[in-house]
């Protein structure tokens, strides 16, 4: 079996996208709050009280500075964790995967389902903490509407991100690895909180190649500041690419783990 | 060995062969089952059951061999056999974020059943399974009992034209398990074949049309069930206490026998002719007779050793 066979999927993917979507739906009440409360207290903590110290930062306030990167957190974070925590507690604890595959759907459908609902889960965060965060004037409208289908592309590739993670992990407790070793540095260094001008030149172009959330943050920041410009399509190419590669070898890595 | 003249053979298996690594978890076996037969598969934990069964609903790739489901092959055919297939797993795998009506819901979505369809379908199955009081709770507060009558239910979901059983009463109170096999039985009277795993030898004497033995892989005997008992055993068994006269007394009358720890079972068609012999010749009093069952036959071809 390859790592790189290309998956096939039909129509049905989408009812292991609705299976999830009535799950998230059953308990929409607490789903809705993280995303709405998430961005007022970094914009209270960091913004409006760390932010005090520092008039300008690239030339706008440092709360708008920061404002379109929780968007970009809350994408990478709720389909990572999604398809990782998430993912692996529907595969290993419910068995809900060996229920779906007893059924016309193949296991390539399952996955490819998952990373939907993972994505569509980036969206709906994302379409909620816009008017949050629009409400303080933070965002230029309505370039920042682009944000709302850009963040299911980007939300696709954290959940493929996570699924590879997923595939391979040996445990649940070991997913805090990739957790701590990738997602929490890439909240801190991929020009979120500060720009990634400030870091030393070999490390920006290492953070440009591997950190898949500083191209994220570029481009929601462009967005927000409705400020385009070509080299933009530059990240959004990095992005659909390493998704799709990654798609492809996450349906093959749990294929391979659960196919036996 | 017997040529099996069947109606339509709707599963065909010719050496089949599964192999995790280096272990050979089904080894080689081969087996036909008739189309609206419920059929049988035994053997010590770990024989390679639930293996097969995984096998035939096409979740599981074989190693070799050669293995057709409604004239399709696994490998090539796995959605249009899985279509036609209702499935009963060993372990529950209920979705615990549903209640019993959602579960059956999300399922019926699974094979494409249209909502209005689905929900009459759902309530008939409920009523067939004696749930229908517990349409809204959910998973986790069901019985052991509910679940796997839930499942079985689900199984059902897209009106299969064949079950596989993976051992559908396990866990189960006296009730329950006589509630599963008569609705095992209305399923076959509606042409449905059945196909099924279970350690209680007494359910596969009564359900099963004919039944396989398998242990380590392979396939030790297969037969109907009361057919295969008097082949091994014969009609009756007289058991009496592991005593050095008791064993030259049976040499004498050339019976077959065997040595089980404490006891020696006799096996024989005419158990007076036996237990008069004991009683006579030996001088004991210790001696039982009874009718010779599908356990006797599992025990004698598997051994009593206990598999780890
Ligand atoms: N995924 C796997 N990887 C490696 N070995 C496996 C795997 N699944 C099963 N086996 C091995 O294959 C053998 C047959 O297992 P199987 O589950 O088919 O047994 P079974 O007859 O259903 O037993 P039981 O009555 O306990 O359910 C066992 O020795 C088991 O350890
Ligand atoms: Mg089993």
């Amino acid at each position: 079996m390859s790592y790189f066979a290309v998956p096939k999927i039909s129509r049905r993917v989408l009812k292991v996208w609705l299976r999830n979507r009535d799950v998230f739906m059953k308990t929409y009440k607490v789903n809705f709050l993280p995303p709405f409360l998430e961005p007022l207290l970094y914009l209270f903590a960091l913004g409006f009280g760390l932010g005090r110290y520092i008039d300008v930062i690239e030339g706008i306030s440092y709360v708008k500075f920061i404002a379109p990167a929780l968007i970009a957190i809350s994408v990478m974070n709720s389909s990572f964790f999604e398809c990782t925590f998430g993912s692996y507690v529907r595969m290993y604890y419910q068995k809900t995967f060996d229920a779906i595959i007893a059924t016309p759907l193949s296991i390539e459908e399952v996955i490819t389902g998952e990373l939907l609902w993972g994505a569509t889960r980036s969206l709906i965060y994302a379409t909620i903490m816009l008017p949050v965060i629009a409400a303080f004037g933070l965002i230029e409208l309505p370039s920042s509407l682009l944000i709302i289908p850009f963040s299911f592309i980007a939300g696709f590739l954290f959940a493929t991100i996570g699924m590879c993670f997923t595939a391979i992990t040996p445990n649940i407790n070991s997913l805090n690895y990739p957790t701590f070793l990738f997602i929490t540095p890439m909240f801190l260094f991929s020009g979120t909180f500060f720009p990634l001008a400030l870091l030393p030149e070999p490390i920006q172009y290492f953070a440009l190649a591997t950190l898949p959330l500083t191209h994220v943050v570029r481009i929601t920041r462009a967005l927000t500041l409705a400020n385009l410009s070509g080299f933009l399509l530059l990240s959004l190419a990095w992005i659909v690419l390493v998704s799709l590669i990654l798609f492809v070898l996450a349906v093959n890595l749990m294929k391979r783990r659960l196919i036996v | 060995m017997r040529v099996v003249v069947c109606i339509v053979s709707v599963i065909v298996a010719e050496d089949l062969t599964k192999q995790f690594g280096e272990f050979v978890a089904v080894d080689s076996v081969s087996f036909a089952v008739g189309e609206g037969e419920v059929f049988g598969f035994l053997g010590p934990n770990g024989a390679g059951k639930t293996t097969t069964m995984k096998m035939i609903q096409c979740v599981s790739p074989k190693t070799a061999g050669k293995l057709t489901v409604f004239g399709m092959e696994v490998s090539t055919h796995q959605r249009e056999i899985k279509k036609l297939l209702g499935v009963v797993p060993q372990e529950n795998n209920l979705d615990p974020d549903f209640t019993v009506h959602e579960n059956l819901m999300v399922y019926s979505r699974y094979f494409d059943i249209p909502r209005t369809s689905a929900e009459r379908i759902i309530a008939e199955l409920l009523d067939f399974v004696q749930l229908s009081h517990k349409k809204d709770t959910l998973i986790e507060q069901l019985s052991g009992g509910m679940k796997r009558r839930l499942i079985l239910a689900r199984a059902l979901i897209n009106t299969p034209r064949m079950l596989i059983l993976d051992e559908p009463t396990i866990g189960l109170d006296p009730q329950a398990r006589h509630l599963i096999w008569d609705k095992i039985k209305s399923l076959q009277s509606q042409g449905i074949t059945v196909v099924l795993t279970t350690h209680y030898l007494e359910e596969a004497a009564r359900l099963c049309d004919r039944l396989v033995i398998m242990d380590y892989g392979k396939i030790l005997v297969q037969g109907k069930p009361d057919e295969l008992v008097r082949e091994y055993i014969g009609t009756d068994i007289v058991e009496a206490e592991n005593d050095p006269k008791v064993i030259a007394c049976l040499e004498r009358n050339a019976s077959s026998y065997d040595v089980l720890g404490g006891r020696v079972q006799v096996y024989t068609n005419n158990p007076q002719e036996i237990t008069y012999a004991l009683l006579k010749e030996c001088e004991l009093g210790q001696i039982t007779a009874r009718s010779a069952t599908l356990e006797d036959v599992f025990l004698k071809l598997t051994g009593k050793k206990l598999r780890e």
